[in-house]
């Protein structure tokens, strides 16, 4: 067995044991710090890929901000009660017959796939190729992309700030 | 060069897409249901950057896509949580089943 065969068998068992843990879990708090183990698993197996940037930005952004985003959401709303009922059973039970649909016809295709060549560049200095992609490609869609984090960010505001007006009209 | 061969990131990526959609469809509390989104989302991100490592034309541009994904999922994540809280200041509930009307 290969190092990396070992690698990223260990990073892949990760990764599924934190999405089974997600799904069992009954504590909301714990089913999201198991995700975080999935999110940096991924962020290894990207390191396998020869994306380190990538890697470095799921640490930050996904089991960083995200996380700490959801947490807020869970401690800001009721965050003591367990989901004991896992909803009805016959829901569960067509859901996961159409998940277990969709797995079997995207296995067959996948098993189908098969690419010659590899890129062999990508690790060499590899935030310098995306910055330099960025800004001559793709500028358009990064500046795009800088206005939809703005407009996110002043319509998050908008939807979370408690409207004094409007209370204060209703009273 | 590596010897693991692309199918293997394709199908640890299903599994984790799989295991995002039935969480999705089943939970019953919003936070995890906008976590299982995100999670969806990084299994696309992993079948980008394979592909970035070894499509039919290699380069660069899978992991500049799946940079712009991580920033959507992120905007997402914010306005979700904010819509989140406003249900929960007028209903006080973070259950799925119990948002099913947009008046209240």
């Amino acid at each position: 067995m290969s190092g990396e065969l070992f690698a990223f068998l260990v990073l892949a068992l990760l990764a599924i044991l934190g999405g089974i843990l997600m799904l069992n879990l009954t504590k909301v708090i714990h089913m999201l710090l198991s995700l975080v183990l999935t999110f940096l698993a991924i962020a290894g197996l990207y390191v396998m890929l020869s994306a380190e940037f990538v890697a470095i930005a799921q640490v930050l952004i996904y089991s960083g901000a995200v996380t700490i985003i959801m947490i807020f959401g869970i401690m800001l709303t009721r965050h003591n009660d367990e989901q004991k009922n896992q909803g009805n059973l016959t829901r569960n039970i067509i859901v996961g017959a159409g998940v277990v649909l969709f797995f079997i016809t995207m296995y067959i295709s996948i098993n189908q796939v098969s690419f010659g060549d590899q890129a062999t560049d990508l690790h060499v200095e590899n935030t310098k190729q995306i910055g330099v992609e960025l800004y001559s490609k793709y500028v358009i869609p990064f500046e795009l992309m800088s206005v939809v984090l703005l407009v996110a960010l002043v319509g998050a505001i908008i939807l979370a700030k408690r409207d004094d007006e409007e209370e204060a009209e209703q009273k | 060069m590596s010897s693991l061969p692309v199918n293997a990131y394709l199908l640890l990526a299903l599994v984790l897409f799989c295991i995002g959609l039935f969480g999705a469809l089943t939970k019953k509390n919003t936070v995890i249901v906008l976590i299982s989104i995100e999670l969806m989302l990084n299994a696309v991100n992993i079948n980008l950057v394979a592909f970035s490592k070894y499509g039919i034309n290699p380069g660069i541009t899978g992991q500049i896509f799946s940079l712009f994904t991580i920033t959507v999922a992120a905007a997402e994540a914010a306005v979700g949580l904010a819509i989140l809280i406003a249900l929960y200041r007028n209903r006080s509930t973070v259950q799925i089943d119990e948002m099913n009307t947009m008046k209240h």
